[in-house]
């Protein structure tokens, strides 16, 4: 089985359980280079999938938050290399990976070797916020040969027949972006979240997942709704910028 | 993705953008550009392609475009001969005076055409970036002279450094808004101009300064700012008799050198874009994109970037604000790559020496930008005895006095000595 169709697979198992897929994300390396995989193991525990970020100088989908993460974690010298040497010596853990990152790193590290690397760590996809359909094509043939998956991102302003092409070439799942904004937000879900997620799964053959803005369980049971999954970003690195435990407020979102 | 080009497909790329068919419907300059930018942002650019391919060639829109820039920019601008520059260089020496457009640079060609074009799109406001201010105080003009409210994301460093222009951009009505985020420089004010596209990308029109970034600002800031060339070359035509035997023009983004050198491709002619060498030629120590960064995308575009082993873009340094970003638009990308145009760096010392040389000899206080431009002239004219030159004369240089206040003069050969 290719390793796209496991991550599908588990989004899948949970809903099977009754409940939506809660996918945290972590940026790899904060706060702590030392704590990466304590941190990923305890966040794994909870989650059904893991969204790991590769910091950047340069997130420009993203909001204070994550973008301050990044910059502290590329200061103490993280990078995808170490990452990836990182993720071999955990050993396999379970949990589908999902690798968050913006192009030029992936560029820059070369992608038959990134996809070699990653498969061989236990990564299933790539979300690549930078990278649009129509630049794709390279980055995804790459990954398919090894079995990895490019998840497309939609959003609300998709039209109709954009989103039929992103769900089509998505693999793993689709990350439906719930907000016109960026990461981190504190405007709250849109009042017509529901329709909008309707009618992602409608089009959709994969489970869709919603990220952006998801910060409490009140959210994670309104997305659940309407949607296979959850993906929760800033609400949790805030929680561990300020020392927090990840696993208790992962499980008070009602993750497995 | 691939950079190097084969000597035929260099060849045909040339050819191709000398015809005026680059970029190509994706956006690329050969290997370079596109649009790198996340899907929520899709829809915007989408917008703005369709707003440029309705109405930038227009007759109705490029009538008032042309009427503004004539009644209310200054334009034509004039070519100067540079009589006491020519004789200490030993070379005949033409200057496109950019520095007499309205707003005091030529970045107002780009902003009253693109404020022209945010009205045709029925935005509501403008947001713009700026580094050290002067494409900030064009749009904040600009947006005032079309009647559109108009906020500016510049970095906080920025603000610090170029209070001047802050004051500026104020009274001509914009809001500054200060960027903490990132290296709080240039950088991440283009970072933050766009999250706040993201937010309501109907209703807001981003007027970006550079002929950088996703397609189609490349393409439309070229569009927009080669009437420099288009009325350099007629000059020269005119008053120095025929075209130069060579072109300089200092790069940052590039846009004041893709507006002089595009209608000039199919000449004759050497053309020599100069890059900021700063202090040295390590990472970090300059802005010279071309002449030491490698391909790799930065804020929509795949160019020639400032970067480490990791991809991680790199913090630049030039003595001028407007040359120090870690990018380059991707058309120089390509002309480097096709050879048609040669990049070289000027230090800040070199530029430094350059103004005070122009200053002195020719009664023109040009932006340190352009200085660099001027330094690589000056070096090339060494091997070049009496052939005829032309450089592009971007800004004047007052905005600069606060950094050259903490230099003291070099040259002292008035006629009181």
């Amino acid at each position: 089985m290719p390793a796209h169709e496991r991550l599908t697979a588990a989004i899948t198992a949970a809903n099977q359980a009754g409940r939506p897929a809660l996918v945290p994300f972590i940026t790899a390396g904060y706060p702590e280079p030392g704590e990466f995989i304590n941190t990923l193991k305890s966040v794994a525990s909870v989650g059904d999938a893991v969204e790991v970020g590769i910091p950047f100088s340069d997130p420009m989908a993203d909001g204070m938050t994550i973008q301050r993460s990044s910059h502290a974690a590329l200061s103490e010298g993280v990078n995808l290399e170490w990452i990836f040497s990182e993720l071999e010596m955990a050993g396999v853990l379970g949990t589908p990976l999902v690798m968050m990152s913006y192009l030029n790193p992936l560029l820059a590290y070369g992608y038959d070797r990134l996809a070699e690397r990653a498969r061989a760590t236990g990564v299933s996809a790539f979300i690549v916020p930078d990278l649009p359909y129509e630049e794709c094509a390279e980055l995804r043939e790459a990954l398919e040969a090894e079995g990895l998956g490019l998840i497309q991102l939609v959003t609300p302003a998709t039209p109709r027949e954009r989103l039929e092409t992103l769900c089509d070439a998505s693999r793993g799942f689709v990350y439906a972006v719930t907000i016109t904004g960026i990461t981190g937000g504190d405007t709250g879900l849109p009042d017509d979240l529901a329709d909008y997620l309707d009618d992602v799964a409608a089009v959709s053959k994969l489970p869709v997942c919603a990220g952006f803005g998801i910060r409490a369980a009140d959210d994670v049971a309104n997305v659940g709704r309407h949607a296979s999954g959850a993906i929760v970003g800033s609400a949790l690195v805030e929680v561990l910028e300020e020392g927090g435990d990840p696993k208790a407020f992962l499980q008070s979102l009602g993750g497995k | 993705m691939k950079s190097q080009l084969g000597a035929d497909e260099a060849k045909a790329l040339l050819k191709a953008q000398v015809n005026g068919e680059l970029p190509d419907e994706r956006g690329r300059f050969g290997p370079f550009g596109g649009r790198y930018v996340p899907e929520t942002l899709v829809p915007a650019f989408d917008k703005l392609e369709q707003g440029v391919r309705e109405f930038l060639h227009e007759e109705e829109f490029q009538k008032e475009f042309r009427r503004e820039l004539r009644e209310w920019v200054g334009r034509p601008t004039a070519l100067s001969y540079a009589p006491r520059l020519s004789e200490r260089w030993g070379t005949e020496v033409w200057l496109k005076r950019e520095d007499l457009a309205h707003t005091g640079a030529h970045k107002i060609n780009n902003a009253i055409g693109q404020a022209l074009l945010a009205k045709r799109l029925g935005a509501k406001r403008v947001i713009a970036e700026t580094g050290a201010g002067q494409h900030g105080v064009a749009s904040a003009a600009a947006c005032a002279r079309v009647g559109l409210p108009c906020s500016v994301y510049m970095g906080a460093v920025d603000i610090e450094r170029q209070a001047p222009n802050v004051d500026r951009m104020t009274r001509l009505g914009a809001e500054v808004v200060a960027v903490e985020s990132g290296d709080k420089t240039l950088r991440a004010a283009i970072d933050e101009a766009l999250r706040k596209w993201v937010s309501d990308p109907a209703g807001i029109y981003y007027l970006l300064g550079s002929a950088v970034g996703a397609h189609p600002y490349p393409y439309l800031v070229r569009e927009l700012q080669s009437v420099i060339g288009q009325e350099a070359r007629q000059q020269m035509l005119d008053q120095a008799g025929g075209l130069p035997d060579a072109t300089f023009a200092c790069v940052g983004g590039g846009s004041n050198a893709i507006g002089l050198f595009y209608p000039l491709l199919g000449d004759d002619m050497e053309l020599i874009g100069v890059e900021a060498g700063g202090t040295g030629s390590g990472l970090g120590q300059n802005a010279a994109t071309l002449a030491t960064g490698t391909p790799g995308v930065l804020q929509g575009s795949y160019t020639m970037i400032l970067q480490d082993d990791d991809g991680q873009v790199q913090e630049t340094h030039s003595i001028s604000a407007g040359l120090d970003y870690s990018g380059v638009g991707p058309e120089h990308a390509l002309l480097q790559a096709t050879g048609r145009v040669t990049y070289l760096a000027a230090s800040d010392d070199e530029a430094l020496d350059a103004l005070e040389e122009l200053c002195e000899t020719e009664g023109i206080l040009t932006a340190l930008e352009t200085s660099h431009a001027f330094a690589a002239a000056r070096e090339w004219s060494k091997d070049n005895p009496g052939k005829r030159i032309l450089i592009g004369n971007s800004g004047r240089g007052d905005k600069d006095m606060p950094t050259l206040t903490k230099y003291p003069p070099r040259i002292r050969q008035h006629a009181s000595s």
